[in-house]
C-alpha cells in the first residue's frame, strides 16, 4: 500500500514533468530548437495565475482567472517569438539555445522583482479536497494533475498526427526549404507553435503552484523536465510524457529506498544512462543519416 | 591600411602576421606584465581572476568555439581540476608537479567523458554535458572522504622555488603565477590553430560531412579536442580553487557552466581574444552594477538595496542583445570597427553577413 501511495504522488510529480516535456518538445518539433526557458515559463505562469486570483493581489474568480492567465501566456510565447527568436531564423540552433537560457536569467530575475522570492501557493478550489480509493488517499490536485496531462498529451497528439495545421507544424520542422515550396508560411506556423508551448506551460504552471508552493527559482525545474524529454526521446509527444512519469516515480521510489544523497542523482544518472546506450531517447525518431 | 605583402611561405602559417602585429601584443603583455606597480591590490586580485576565468574561457573555446560542440558542463572540468590539484598538493607532490599534472588528470577525465559524449550531437551533446555538471555537484558530496563534501576544502599559499605564492599573503606572485599560465595558454592555442591538429578542428565544426571527406578522422578530432578542452580547463579550476582559498560542492555549479559558456559568446566564439574580452565583461560586471547601484541610489535617493538576482538578470539581458545584435560578439564588432576604419570609405553594410541555412531534421517520423 506504502508504495502504491508511493507510485501515485510520483505520476502525479511525473506529469508535472511531463507537461514541461511537452513544451520542450513542441517548440523542438517544430523549429529543431531546445527552448531551455521552459521551465522558467512554466514559472511564469504559475505567478501569472497567482497574481490574478491569489486575494492579496487581484482576487479575480479562480475560473475566470485560467483562461486570462492562459491567454496572457500564449500572448508571451506568441511575442517572444515574434520580437526575439525570428530574428535568428537562419542562424544556428545553438544560438537559440544560449538566447533561451538567457531568457530563462531575465525571466527568474522579472519574475522576483514582481511577486517576490517568497514561496507561494495558489489558491484553488481544489485545495484541501481528497478522493479515497481503496486505502489510497490522494489529493484531488493530484487527480487534476494525471487527468490534465493525459488529456493535454491526447490532444497534442491528435493534433499533430491528425490535423493539417499539425502536419504543416512537422513538415516546416523536417525540411524548412521544401515546406516553403509546399506554401506553408514557416514563420508563422512558429510563432503559433511558441504560443502553444507558453499555454502548455501555462497550464504545467498553473497544475504545479496548485499542488505546491512555488517561487522563482521553481524554473530551475526544467532541467528535471528536460531529462524527462532527453529520456523519452525529443521529438516524441508521447515519449516526453512518459519520460516524465519515469522520472517523477523514479525520484521518490529512489529516496526510499536507496541511501540518502544518491537519491537526488538517479534522474540524471537515468539520463546519462539513455544518452549513453540509446542517445536518441526511447521513443527514438532518428535514423542513420544516409549521405 | 596596413598590407601585409607576403614573400615567404612562413608568413602564413607564423602565428603573427608582421612586426607590427607582434610588438602591439608584446606591448599589451607588457602592460599587463607590471599591473602590480600600477594597480592596488583590490583591482590587482580582480585583474587575477579576470585571467583565471580567461584560461577557462580559452578551455571551453577549444571546444566550442573551434570544434562545435556545445558544453554545459564545464564546471564538472573545473571542479575536477580544483580538487585534482588540492588533493596532490595534500599527498605532499610539489606544486610544480601537482599542478600540470592536475590538469593532464582532467584532461583524462574528459577522454573518458567524450567516449559516449561522441555519439551526441548538438543539443544532446549540450544536455548530456549538463546532467554531468549536476551530476558532479552531488559526487564531490558523496565522495566525502576525498572531497570533504559540503564542508568544503581549504588551500592556503603553494611554494615555488621557495617563494611562497599565496593569494592574499603575496598576491603578486599570485598574480603572476596566473599571468604566466594564462600566457602559456594562450601560446599553445595558438600554435594549436596554426597546427593540422587545429585546422581539422575547424573543418568538424564547419562541417562534418566535408571534414570527413578531406580525411579528417572525426571520433579522434573531437576525442583529442575534449582532452585538451578538459585539460585546460582542468587548470584554469585549480587556479580558481587557488584564488577563493576555500571551495566546496557549490563552487562549481552548473550555473558556473553557463556562465562559462555565455562569456565566450559574449567575447565571440571561435576567437582567442573572444575568451578574454568574455572574461573581462564577467569579471568586472559585479563591480559594475554595485559602483552604478550607489550611483543611482546617490542621485534618486536612499535606494541601495541588494537585488537579489540583479548580476544574471543583467547579465541575461547583455547576452539576449549580443545574440540579436551582435552574434560574433565582442571581437566580432571589434573586427568590423577596425575594417570600417581600414577601408574607409569603402566599408560595406553586409560585409560580414553570415550564410543563413535553412533547417532539416534528422527526424523521420
Amino acid at each position: 500500500m506504502d508504495n502504491a501511495q508511493l507510485l501515485i504522488s510520483g505520476l502525479a510529480n511525473g506529469c508535472v514533468y511531463g507537461l514541461i516535456a511537452l513544451g520542450f518538445v513542441l517548440i523542438y518539433k517544430a523549429t529543431e530548437a531546445v527552448n531551455f526557458a521552459q521551465g522558467d515559463f512554466m514559472m511564469l505562469g504559475a505567478f501569472v495565475t497567482i497574481g490574478l486570483t491569489n486575494t492579496e493581489y487581484m482576487g479575480l474568480p479562480f475560473w475566470m482567472a485560467l483562461p486570462i492567465s492562459l491567454g496572457i501566456m500564449g500572448a508571451l510565447g506568441y511575442l517572444l517569438d515574434r520580437l526575439i527568436i525570428r530574428r535568428l531564423f537562419g542562424e544556428s540552433q545553438t544560438a537559440v539555445v544560449i538566447l533561451t537560457i538567457a531568457l530563462g536569467f531575465v525571466i527568474r530575475f522579472a519574475a522576483g522583482l514582481i511577486w517576490g522570492h517568497e514561496p507561494q501557493t495558489l489558491q484553488n478550489p481544489l485545495a484541501g479536497k481528497e478522493v479515497r480509493f481503496g486505502g489510497l488517499v490522494l489529493g484531488m490536485e493530484d487527480v487534476a494533475v494525471i487527468v490534465v496531462t493525459i488529456l493535454l498529451t491526447w490532444g497534442l497528439y491528435v493534433f499533430f498526427s491528425r490535423t493539417k495545421l499539425g502536419l504543416a507544424v512537422q513538415g516546416a520542422s523536417q525540411n524548412q526549404l521544401a515546406a516553403y515550396y509546399m506554401g506553408i508560411p514557416v514563420k508563422r506556423v512558429q510563432g503559433f507553435i511558441w504560443a502553444l508551448a507558453g499555454v502548455v506551460a501555462g497550464i504545467a504552471g498553473i497544475l504545479f503552484a496548485a499542488k505546491g508552493s512555488i517561487d522563482p527559482t521553481t524554473g530551475l525545474l526544467g532541467i528535471k523536465a528536460f531529462a524527462a524529454a532527453v529520456i523519452g526521446g525529443f521529438g516524441s509527444l508521447p515519449g516526453a510524457l512518459a519520460g516524465g512519469l519515469i522520472v517523477g516515480v523514479i525520484e521518490p521510489f529512489a529516496s526510499r529506498y536507496i541511501a540518502a544523497g544518491y537519491s537526488q542523482i538517479a534522474p540524471y544518472a537515468l539520463l546519462l544512462a539513455v544518452l549513453i546506450f540509446r542517445p536518441n531517447g526511447l521513443f527514438s525518431q532518428v535514423r542513420v543519416k544516409k549521405v | 591600411m596596413r598590407i601585409v605583402f607576403k614573400t615567404n611561405y612562413m608568413q602564413d602559417i607564423r602565428p603573427w602576421k608582421d612586426a607590427y602585429q607582434l610588438c602591439l601584443y608584446l606591448i599589451l603583455l607588457a602592460v599587463v606584465a607590471t599591473a602590480p606597480w600600477w594597480l592596488d591590490d583590490f583591482y590587482l586580485g580582480e585583474l587575477t581572476n579576470v585571467l583565471i576565468w580567461a584560461i577557462a574561457g580559452l578551455g571551453l573555446m577549444i571546444l566550442t568555439g573551434h570544434t562545435g560542440q556545445v558544453s554545459l558542463g564545464h564546471a564538472a572540468f573545473l571542479a575536477f581540476g580544483c580538487y585534482a590539484n588540492v588533493i596532490l598538493l595534500e599527498a605532499g607532490v610539489p606544486f610544480l608537479i601537482a599542478f600540470p599534472l592536475a590538469g593532464i588528470l582532467t584532461g583524462l577525465a574528459g577522454v573518458t567523458v567524450a567516449i559516449p559524449a561522441l555519439r551526441l550531437h548538438g543539443i544532446y551533446l549540450a544536455i548530456f554535458t549538463m546532467a554531468l555538471s549536476i551530476l558532479m555537484d552531488d559526487v564531490i558530496v558523496l565522495a566525502e572522504p576525498i572531497t570533504g563534501g559540503v564542508a568544503g576544502k581549504y588551500l592556503g599559499g603553494v611554494e615555488i622555488f621557495g617563494f611562497l605564492v599565496d593569494r592574499w599573503g603575496t598576491p603578486v606572485q599570485f598574480f603572476w603565477l596566473v599571468l604566466g599560465v594564462a600566457v602559456l595558454v594562450t601560446l599553445g592555442y595558438i600554435n594549436l590553430l596554426r597546427a593540422p591538429l587545429g585546422r581539422s578542428f575547424i573543418a568538424v565544426r564547419d562541417s562534418e560531412l566535408s571534414a570527413q571527406a578531406m580525411g579528417v578522422d572525426i571520433a579522434r578530432t573531437k576525442m583529442i579536442s575534449f582532452a585538451l578542452s578538459c585539460a585546460v580547463s582542468g587548470w584554469a579550476g585549480a587556479l580558481m580553487g587557488m584564488f577563493s582559498g576555500a571551495f566546496n560542492n557549490e563552487t562549481f555549479s552548473v550555473l558556473i557552466s553557463i556562465q562559462l559558456l555565455m562569456m565566450i559568446v559574449i567575447g565571440g566564439l571561435g576567437s582567442i581574444h573572444g575568451a578574454f574580452l568574455g572574461a573581462i565583461v564577467i569579471g568586472f560586471l559585479p563591480q559594475f552594477l554595485s559602483i552604478s547601484k550607489e550611483y543611482v541610489g546617490a542621485v534618486f535617493g536612499g535606494n541601495t538595496v541588494a537585488i537579489p538576482g540583479l548580476e544574471f538578470g543583467i547579465f541575461g539581458m547583455i547576452l539576449i542583445a549580443f545574440i540579436l545584435f551582435e552574434p560574433m560578439g565582442l571581437y566580432g564588432r571589434w573586427l568590423k570597427v577596425r575594417t570600417w576604419f581600414e577601408l574607409f570609405p569603402f566599408y560595406r553594410k553586409d560585409m560580414f553577413k553570415r550564410q543563413k541555412s535553412y533547417l532539416k531534421t534528422e527526424r523521420l517520423r
